[in-house]
C-alpha cells in the first residue's frame, strides 16, 4: 500500500515536473514572442502609452491634431494653421528663433552658474578657469555670449517684421506692448551679463552705462531737479542700481542676481503672456488676404 | 587708409554683430519690401477690376478653389521649427568654435580705456551723448523710444495692411518706423566704427590719433543772437523749441496728408492719436537728426539754456 503510493507518487512527481516544465517552456516562448512584438511595435506597450497618451502610428487628421494638443510642450501651437503661414518669407522665423535662443541661453547659463562666483575675488578667475580648465568651458562661454548677441538681433528683426506686416494692429496692440517689454528685458539681460566676467570691457561698459543714471531727472544727483530734491551720489537711482557709489562688489552681485534670477523670470512670464496672446488674438496674423482701399469701412463711432 | 586698424575694429569679436547688421538689415528690408511690392501690384490690379476682386483669393501665393486653406501643425510647422532649431544650433556651434568671446584684463577702476564704449546695442545712446546732455540722451530719450514704440499701434488708425506686406497702403507707419530703426542702427555704426579716442570722429580707416585736438568752439544758439542774460536765454530757448515743434509739426502734417489715402487715414485719426503721433515724430524722428545737423554743420551745442537743464 505504502509502496504503491510511493511508486505512483514517484511517477506522479516526475510527470508533474515534466508537465510544469512544458508549461513553463510554452509560457516563456509566449513571453519572448510578446517581447519581440513590443520591440517591433513599442507604441503598443503600456510604458509607451502611459507617456504618449495619443497614438502616433497612424497619421489620421485626428491623431495629428491630438499630437499637438495633448503634448505639454507643443500645446501652445494650434492644431492647424493658415496654409501660407508656414512660409519662411512671411514670418522670417525670428520670433521662434528668439525663443529658441532664450532656451539655449538658459541652458548654457545654468551650466555657467556651476563655475561662477559673483565676488570680486573669484569672478575673473572663474572665467579664466572656465576658459582654460573646464572641459568645453570656453565653448560654453562662447555659445552663451554669441547666442545673447544673436538674440538681440533676432528680437529687432522680429519687431521689424511685425511692423512691415502690420501685425500689431487690432486685436494685437497689447501683445505688441508685451513684445516691447520683452525687447527691453532682452537688452537688460544682455547688459547685466556684460559686467559678470569682471574684466575691463564689462567694467567700463557698465560704468559708462550706469553713469547715465546719474543724470536721471528728479532721481539722479546730476539730473535736472535732482540736487534740488536732495539727491547725492549716495542716495540716488544710480546708487540703487549699483548698491554703492562705484561699480564694485555690490554691483557685481546685483548684476548677477538680476541677470540669473530676476530678469529671466520676468522674461519668462512675459513670454508666456506673449505666446498666450498670440493664440488668443487669433493666431499668427497672416499672410492675410489683402484688403482694398475701396473696402475701408466708415469710421466706427464708439 | 589704415586698413589694419579698420580690420581690428570690425574683427573685434563683440563687433561681429554690427558687421552682421550691415548685411542682415538691408537684406531683410529688401526681402520684406519685395513682398510688399508684389502685394501692392496685386492690390492695384484688384482695385482696377472689382469683378476679379470678388473672386480672387487675394494673395500672391498660388491657390486653387478646393485646396485646403489650413495645414496641420504636425508635421508642417513643427518640422520647420525643429529644422530652424538645428540650423541655429549649428550656426552657434560654428560661431563659438571659430570665435572666442572677448576677455580683457581684470577690471581696473584706475585704468580708463580710451575710448570706453558701451555694449554695442547701447552704443547708439552713447553716440547721442555728443548731441545731448546725459539726462536726455541716456534717460529721457530711451524712455521716449520705449513709450513711443508702445504707443505705435494705438496711434496708427489705418485699418489697411493688417497681416500682409504692403508699402503703398501704409507709407506713414512704415516710413516712420524705418526712419527710427535706421537712425538707431546708423548711430550704432557711427559709434562703433567712427568714434576714436576722446569720442572724436574718425572716418573708417583713419588712424586713431590719441594726441589729436579738435579746435572747435561750440556755440549756443542764444549766443549767436547776442542774448546774454539768463532770463533771456531761457525765454529765447523756450520759444526756439516751441517754434521748432510748430514748424516740424506743420511739415509732418503736410507730409502725412499728401496722398488721398493718407488724407482718408488722417480723417479716421482722433485728435489725441494725432497729437501723440506728432509728439513722437517731431521729438525722435525729426528733432534728433535736426540737433545732430545743428551740431555738425553749425557747431551749436545748446538751443535752450536754463539754470536746471540744457537742450
Amino acid at each position: 500500500m505504502d509502496r504503491e503510493k510511493e511508486g505512483r507518487g514517484g511517477v506522479g512527481v516526475l510527470e508533474r515536473v515534466r508537465e510544469e516544465t512544458e508549461h513553463l517552456r510554452m509560457r516563456l516562448k509566449e513571453e519572448f514572442e510578446g517581447l519581440k512584438q513590443d520591440l517591433k511595435e513599442p507604441q503598443r506597450t503600456q510604458l509607451w502609452r502611459s507617456i504618449f497618451r495619443v497614438p502616433h502610428e497612424r497619421t489620421t487628421p485626428r491623431n495629428r491634431t491630438l499630437a499637438v494638443l495633448a503634448n505639454v510642450f507643443l500645446h501652445l501651437h494650434p492644431a492647424r494653421i493658415n496654409r501660407d503661414a508656414v512660409r519662411y518669407s512671411y514670418t522670417w522665423g525670428m520670433g521662434g528663433i528668439s525663443f529658441y535662443l532664450f532656451i539655449v541661453l538658459t541652458f548654457t547659463g545654468v551650466l555657467l552658474m556651476f563655475y561662477y562666483h559673483p565676488t570680486k575675488v573669484q569672478a575673473f578667475r572663474d572665467i579664466l578657469y572656465l576658459e582654460h580648465d573646464v572641459p568645453f568651458g570656453r565653448l560654453l562661454r562662447n555659445m552663451h555670449r554669441w547666442a545673447a548677441h544673436l538674440m538681440v538681433i533676432t528680437v529687432w528683426l522680429h519687431m521689424f517684421r511685425v511692423v512691415l506686416t502690420g501685425s500689431y494692429k487690432r486685436p494685437r496692440e497689447f501683445n505688441w506692448c508685451v513684445g516691447v517689454i520683452l525687447l527691453v528685458l532682452t537688452l537688460l539681460l544682455s547688459f547685466t551679463g556684460y559686467l559678470l566676467p569682471d574684466d575691463q570691457l564689462g567694467f567700463w561698459a557698465v560704468t559708462v552705462g550706469t553713469n547715465m543714471a546719474r543724470a536721471t531727472p528728479l532721481i539722479g544727483h546730476e539730473g535736472p531737479f535732482g540736487p534740488q530734491l536732495g539727491m547725492t551720489p549716495y542716495n540716488d537711482v544710480r546708487f540703487a542700481l549699483l548698491g554703492g557709489s562705484i561699480v564694485d562688489s555690490n554691483a557685481l552681485l546685483r548684476a548677477y542676481i538680476w541677470h540669473c534670477i530676476a530678469l529671466p523670470l520676468l522674461a519668462a512670464i512675459f513670454m508666456g503672456v506673449h505666446f498666450w496672446r498670440v493664440r488668443k488674438d487669433g493666431g499668427i496674423s497672416g499672410p492675410a488676404p489683402v484688403m482694398l482701399e475701396s473696402e475701408m469701412k466708415p469710421v466706427r463711432k464708439v | 587708409m589704415d586698413w589694419y586698424q579698420l580690420w581690428q575694429i570690425i574683427s573685434a569679436p563683440d563687433n561681429v554683430p554690427i558687421v552682421g547688421l550691415l548685411v542682415i538689415v538691408p537684406f531683410y528690408t529688401w526681402y520684406g519690401l519685395r513682398q510688399a511690392r508684389a502685394n501692392d501690384r496685386l492690390i492695384q490690379e484688384l482695385e482696377a477690376n472689382p469683378e476679379l476682386a470678388k473672386t480672387h483669393h487675394r494673395k500672391t501665393f498660388p491657390y486653387r478653389p478646393g485646396w485646403p486653406t489650413e495645414v496641420h501643425v504636425w508635421p508642417y510647422l513643427l518640422r520647420i521649427e525643429f529644422l530652424a532649431a538645428i540650423i541655429v544650433t549649428a550656426l552657434l556651434m560654428v560661431w563659438s568654435l571659430t570665435l572666442d568671446a572677448p576677455l580683457e584684463e581684470p577690471a581696473n577702476p584706475n585704468l580708463t580705456p580710451n575710448p570706453s564704449k558701451a555694449p554695442w546695442y547701447f552704443v547708439g545712446l552713447q553716440e547721442m551723448l555728443v548731441y545731448f546732455d546725459p539726462w536726455f540722451a541716456g534717460v529721457v530719450l530711451p524712455t521716449l523710444i520705449i513709450i513711443g514704440l508702445m504707443a505705435f499701434p494705438y496711434v496708427d488708425a489705418n485699418p489697411l495692411g493688417n497681416g500682409y506686406y504692403t508699402w503703398r497702403q501704409r507709407t506713414v507707419a512704415i516710413g516712420s518706423f524705418l526712419i527710427g530703426f535706421y537712425l538707431w542702427i546708423a548711430l550704432i555704426i557711427v559709434g562703433t566704427l567712427m568714434r576714436g579716442p576722446g569720442w572724436m570722429l574718425f572716418w573708417p580707416g583713419q588712424t586713431w590719433d590719441h594726441t589729436r585736438l579738435v579746435y572747435e568752439v561750440n556755440r549756443n544758439l542764444p549766443d549767436i543772437f547776442g542774448i546774454t542774460s539768463d532770463w533771456g536765454k531761457g525765454i529765447f530757448g523756450f520759444f526756439a523749441v516751441v517754434l521748432f515743434y510748430l514748424a516740424a509739426g506743420f511739415g509732418i502734417h503736410k507730409l502725412v496728408t499728401r496722398s488721398p489715402l493718407n488724407r482718408k487715414i488722417y480723417e479716421r485719426t482722433s485728435l489725441l492719436q494725432y497729437l501723440v503721433f506728432q509728439f513722437f515724430a517731431i521729438t525722435i524722428l525729426v528733432g534728433l537728426p535736426a540737433k545732430i545737423l545743428l551740431r555738425l554743420l553749425f557747431r551749436i551745442k545748446y538751443v535752450w539754456i536754463t539754470p536746471w537743464f540744457n537742450i
